[in-house]
């Protein structure tokens, strides 16, 4: 029987794979040459790699069909995730190079590990197969648990890598498993599936049966899986572990990065695949948003240390954008995008200054650390301000637009009451943001304390998101209109 | 043999309970007509007749960690490379053009970690 | 026809605002320019405003329409059928405000070079300055209510930021605070008015509530027009609200002119006119009020400027008095008159406030008249111009104040409102006599200044703004003349026709105005020019002794509002406080802190640090949530 091979075409996973190339190139090419050298031509080569990989997004934009064996998806949601995912990769190469310069551990692998991880978010952005979505995941998580525990010398550092690790790989188990219920029930791992091959829209599409059953049963493993990476209660715990001892350019792109990936998974899983099924799954979003905004505002009143602070706040943003997931309507899918691009954006700016004002080892990151930073960096206390109010969801910044979105969107969906709890928690959130601001502006500066090196870099990264924010807090139409023609997901026929 | 969907899986499970009773009762009953004489030796841990020498938390040096992660690649490489070989002949270019890369690829990690110096063993 | 676009009209508000910005971020090291910069920005909107009127002016369409016309600057919010848009409103009343405060404000900015040279927040002053006429541009060309408030309260952080600009000294601040506390009180009607008409039409754009005013009902109608003048009355410093103008004199002088006698003083009036449809739809009450209380309100700010010697204080009396005049023709509806008087008056006005101040600049800053005299032979173009600015005030033809004085006065007759018409007669003698007597005291007689003062006319930049000034005061009638340009024609498509009486009536009224003008000065020179003046002021103040007191204590209002309002109203807030605020609100807030507080360190014990207890969590959640599914997958 002669042999056909299936007709492979790549442009749905171009993007990755211009990521996975330059991530090569990085490598061999930084153990290559000095470090000295590295220092200055890896950011570039990485930069080079997310600017191709942009590309190849943009140029695929509008088209809407399922390559390689239907298992990945080129549609506008995927592009849109895809391009917010390598500008923030690009924000975290620009501001790890000043942080490695300045602690003393510049390796290409960091660089290499960042495109990787990104490759892995963006196919996961684009998975239209279970099996591809683990893979996607695995492949960002990995990538993710090393450079987690970049900082080898530090303790902390360690700690934190290790606990991330564990508690990833079992919840990527429960992952596992529920591919292994969903194949049971529905016998294909796909996500739409055609007329030969059916996948589970198809099979929801049809009459319900028994199998059905099992297939809830596997939402609530999935739920479970891509929970513990959107940081949601009661999968949260690892957070502010993990984003304490990561450096914190990592902690930022992890908090943009990991999210979107996350949300961008559940979005097209939940809000597409598993449609048909909302009145099963949708109780147990509700209650795990609920849960997730309640406990991260609650927990993060209580933080002394600025990095778990923001931590505790990343998971308070991980129920208000699955308020927007329950929704499950479009302006519910377009205002998530919306919300985790802003949201990425100010976050890493926010981790930016917090990488800079940190100083070496980051040993300045607790709260009273941050006593009249505006006297002693007011360019850099005020862009933290802005990113603050901006998380904080206050007008004129693109946070407030993003909540205006999705709380919207679920008042819509006629789930105002879950919009109410998000509006107080919201409140209680801003008073931990605000306590920042007080520390910051109201309180003398400590004269003891040594001046802090401000590399070109990562002051370019804090300027540029801190425009941005307050951009797409005035114009934010073009992004949303972009967010809106994003929502249109491939439905499998 | 009961039907449907779930039936099929109480199958398994019949199966499963059936088997696990066999066993508990051979070893019930192994135990009544046994005579019972204990020794020290008898209580050892059963280490493929070598006798158990230090205590079990035993350390190995991580490099053959690395080393056993670099064997992974010729692995991985081998499961793909003879089916490949077997019908090599009718896949034609395409597919001689793709192994080529896919060894490429593995040559670069192995390049990589050789430039690392993990294949230098210093003790 | 092309269609009225005026793509310009956005970048008048945005000059300032950007000037401002500048000025104020990076106040220090533009310090040497920075007056420079403010004045071009200004300069700059001048420029753009005139361009926008003479592209106005190209529309002839018949009665004037066409004219205006809505420019989108961005869409804000847009969810449903809520909307927020930053829209400008262009039309002839917005361009007539858009030329006097870029106008006036170019040359008070020019002027303050001179005058804040030596002040060590020169830049952030001119930042204040820059910021203030942004807001003051927005309010006046904003077409939507939230941004007409924006522009308004702008307007008021301003002047209470300029009049507290000399901090250090106890009087400013405490002006700035009186100003800024009295302004709220207005601004608090202002807001419920604007509620009030927004739920009513059920959209903020003045347009569209103009357009619906007609099908109000009286009472609706009625209600929102008195809350907006309430607004007014806190703004435009009308009784009962009046009372923090004097005060606001303690700022530096040219933001007494520019801001508390030209321009920002003014919102009220052009609110009342913008609104009009509104009032008119109140059937007369509302304008009854308007007008009884401009009326009121411009004789008794002239009786207490009559008793006050503080150059300021008298200006700034004169100018509640003359904005009292304004209300008096909005009451009477004679709209365009109200206007056409609040662009002369900003000429004049502006014009001998900044000659107070060149004159406060040459003294070392004495306000006392008192103690100067007969400085018109050193200080010459000071004295030749401020005569202008008397004269015009005065009602004397053919200096600008006549024409609008009179116009409104006409109006007030052919309404049939005589009692109105005779008090604003009235007013305009006493008018004609402070003034007078405020020139003549300053300028006329023997060289008398303060010990130790040397004397000098003021530097180029200063004097160089009042000669302009000067010669709108003496010119500005002119854009109200019947027959030539008309100001009342061209606001007509806005604020309708002024009814102005015809006939042989309109002489003798202009005779009667003129007679009271002639009068007053008269009667001046006889107790402060002519020999034996004093002894006559004497015999004069011994015989009307109640009066007088009472005018020089100010009726006594800031006493009677500090025991009657500010005390009861300090042990409200007291009572406030520290009863229902420290024990009720903050009793339920920090209990409602506490309890986020405490459940935070109670779950917090749950990060505990051990990755099994995390596990452990974590598999809790998973078994939540099968439980829960097989329950629900059994049912």
């Amino acid at each position: 029987m002669p042999f056909v091979p299936p007709e492979i075409r790549l442009a749905g996973i171009a993007p990755e794979m211009a990521l996975v190339v330059s991530a090569f190139v990085v490598l061999i090419a930084g153990t290559f040459a000095r470090s000295r050298v590295n220092r200055v031509y890896l950011p570039a080569l990485a930069t080079i790699g997310f600017g191709a990989s942009i590309y190849f997004a943009v140029s695929v934009w509008g088209e809407n069909e399922l390559q390689l064996s239907d298992m990945i998806a080129l549609d506008g949601f995927a592009t849109f995730c895809k391009i917010s995912l390598a500008v923030f990769g690009l924000l975290t190469v620009w501001l790890g190079s000043d942080y490695l310069t300045r602690d003393g551990i510049e390796e290409p692998e960091f660089y290499g590990l960042v495109l990787l991880a990104v490759a892995g978010m963006m196919l996961m952005a684009s998975a239209a197969d279970l099996i591809v979505i683990f893979l996607a995941l695995e492949t960002f998580s990995i990538a993710l648990y090393v450079l987690v525990g970049y900082r080898r010398r530090s303790i902390e550092g360690q700690e934190s890598a290790m606990k991330y690790f564990l508690l990833g790989a079992f919840s990527s188990s429960f992952f596992l498993l529920g591919i292994a219920l969903a194949y049971g029930a529905v016998g294909s791992t796909n996500l739409y599936g055609n007329s030969e091959n059916p996948g589970l829209a198809q099979f929801l599409s049809e009459s319900a049966s028994e199998a059905t059953g099992v297939l809830v049963l596997a939402t609530g493993f999935l739920v479970v899986g891509l929970g513990f990476k959107i940081a949601a209660v009661p999968f949260h715990m690892w957070t502010p572990d993990a984003y304490q001892g990561a450096p914190s350019p990592i902690t930022g792109f992890m908090a943009a990065g990991s999210k979107l990936a996350g949300f961008a998974a559940l979005l097209r899983l939940f809000d597409a695949s598993l449609f048909a099924l909302r009145w099963e799954w949708r109780p147990l979003l509700i209650g795990i948003a609920v849960a997730t905004m309640i406990a991260g505002s609650v927990l993060a009143v209580v933080q002394e240390d600025i990095k778990r602070m923001l931590a505790y706040s990343s998971i308070a943003h991980a129920g208000f954008v699955l308020t927007g997931v329950i929704a499950t309507n479009d302006r519910g899918i377009s205002g998530s995008l919306f919300y985790l691009a802003t949201y990425g954006i100010a976050v890493l700016g926010g981790f930016a200054v917090v990488s800079i004002l940190g100083g070496k080892d980051e040993h300045r990151v607790r709260l009273v650390d941050y006593k009249g930073a505006f006297y002693e960096h007011p360019a850099l206390a005020g862009a933290l301000t802005l990113f603050l109010l901006s998380l904080a969801g206050v007008p004129v910044t693109s946070g407030f637009v993003g909540k205006l979105v999705v709380f919207g969107a679920a008042i819509e969906a006629g789930y105002s009451w879950v919009v109410v709890i998000g509006m107080l928690t919201s409140a209680i959130a801003a008073f931990f943001y605000l306590r920042v601001l007080v520390v910051m502006y109201m309180q003398e500066p400590d004269e003891s304390r040594p001046p802090i090196p401000v590399g070109r870099a990562a002051s370019t990264v804090v300027a540029l998101t801190a425009v941005a924010t307050i951009i797409l807090g005035l114009f934010w139409s073009p992004l949303i209109g972009a967010a809106e023609d994003a929502t249109f997901f491939f439905v499998g026929g | 043999m009961p039907e449907g969907y779930f039936g099929q899986y109480a199958t398994i499970g019949i199966f499963a309970l059936a088997g696990m009773t066999l066993v508990g009762a051979t070893l019930q009953l192994a135990k009544l007509v046994r005579p019972n004489v204990p020794t020290v030796q008898k209580y050892t841990t059963y280490e493929s007749g070598i006798d158990p020498i230090g205590r079990g938390w035993a350390q190995s040096n991580v490099r053959y960690y690395i080393f056993a992660l670099l064997f992974v690649i010729f692995d991985v490489e081998a499961v793909f490379l003879f089916p490949w070989a077997i019908i090599f002949e009718s896949l034609g270019t395409q597919a001689f053009i793709e192994m080529i890369i896919f060894i490429g690829i593995l040559a670069l990690a192995l390049l990589y970690a050789i430039k690392k110096g993990v294949l230098e063993w210093l003790s | 026809m092309k269609a009225f676009d005026p793509v310009l009209a956005p970048y008048i508000v945005a000059l300032p605002l950007i000037g401002a910005l500048g000025l104020l971020l990076l106040g220090r090291r533009l310090r040497a320019v920075a007056g420079l910069v403010a004045s071009a920005t200004v300069g700059v909107g001048f420029v753009l405003g005139v361009i926008v009127l003479v592209q106005m002016l190209g529309v002839t369409e018949k009665g004037g329409h066409g004219r205006e016309a809505v420019v989108r600057v961005w869409e804000w919010i847009s969810a449903g059928s809520f909307s927020v848009n930053v829209d400008l409103l262009v039309d002839p009343l917005s361009m007539v405000m858009v030329l006097v405060v870029t106008g006036v404000g170019t040359l008070i900015h020019v002027y303050s070079i001179g005058y804040m040279h030596d002040d060590p927040r020169y830049s952030r002053f001119f930042g204040y300055m820059n910021l203030f006429v942004a807001s003051m541009l927005l309010l006046v060309l904003a077409d939507n209510l939230l941004l007409l408030y924006v522009g308004w309260e702008g307007v008021g952080l301003c002047s209470y930021l300029l009049i507290g600009f000399w901090f250090e000294r106890r009087a400013a601040a405490g002006a700035a605070k009186k100003a800024f506390i009295v302004n709220r009180v207005g601004d608090f009607s202002f807001l419920i008015g604007i509620f009030v008409l927004s739920v009513t039409v059920s959209s903020l754009t003045v347009s569209s509530i103009n357009e619906a005013a007609g099908g109000m009902t009286a009472g609706i109608a009625t209600t929102a027009a008195l809350l907006l003048f309430g607004g007014a009355t806190g703004k435009s410093a009308q009784i009962p609200l009046y009372v923090w103008l004097p005060d606001a004199m303690e700022g530096p002088t040219p933001v007494s002119a520019l801001i508390h006698a030209a321009t920002m003083v003014t919102a009220g009036v052009y609110m009342v006119a913008r609104f009009s449809p509104v009032f008119e739809a109140s059937g007369g009450l509302a304008l009854g009020v308007v007008a009884w209380i401009g009326a009121l309100t411009a004789l008794w700010a002239a009786l207490m400027a009559a008793a006050e010697y503080d150059i300021k204080r008298v200006l700034a009396y004169s100018t509640i008095s003359q904005l009292g005049y304004m209300f008096l023709a909005l009451g009477v509806r004679a709209y365009s008159i109200a206007i056409f008087h609040l662009v002369t008056h900003a000429f004049f006005k502006a014009l001998m406030f900044l000659g107070a101040g060149s004159i406060m600049h040459s003294l070392d800053g004495e306000v006392d008249m008192r103690n100067m005299s007969g400085l018109r032979k050193v200080m010459p173009i000071t004295a030749f111009t401020f005569m202008t600015g008397w004269l015009a005030i005065s009602g004397i033809i053919p200096f600008s104040g006549f024409f609008s004085k009179d116009a409104i006065l006409a109006s007030a007759w052919h309404q049939g409102r005589y009692a109105l018409w005779a008090i604003g007669a009235g007013t305009a003698l006493l008018t004609a006599f402070y003034m007078s007597r405020l020139y003549f005291r300053i300028f006329e007689g023997d060289l008398k200044v303060p010990e130790g003062v040397h004397v000098h006319e003021s530097p180029p930049s200063m004097v160089g703004a009042l000669i302009p000034l000067g010669v709108l005061s003496v010119v500005g009638g002119v854009i109200n003349l019947p027959g030539l340009l008309t100001l009342d024609h061209f606001l007509e498509p806005v604020v309708g026709e002024s009814e102005v009486p015809s006939g042989f009536t309109p002489w003798i009224l202009g005779a009667i105005a003129l007679l009271a003008g002639i009068a007053g000065i008269a009667f001046a020179r006889t107790l402060y020019l002519l020999p034996g003046g004093a002894t006559r002021r004497a015999a004069l103040c011994e015989r009307f002794k109640t009066p007088v007191d009472a005018a020089r204590n100010k009726f006594w209002v800031d006493e009677i509002y500090g025991r009657g309002i500010v005390l009861p109203g300090k042990a409200f807030a007291s009572f406030c406080a520290n009863v229902i605020d420290a024990r009720l609100v903050d009793g339920a807030v920090n209990g409602g802190g506490r309890v986020v507080a405490g459940a935070g360190w109670l779950f917090r014990r749950a990060q505990s640090g051990y990755v099994r207890s995390y596990a452990l969590t974590f598999l809790f959640g998973v078994v939540v949530i099968f439980s829960l599914l097989v329950f629900r997958v059994a049912l």
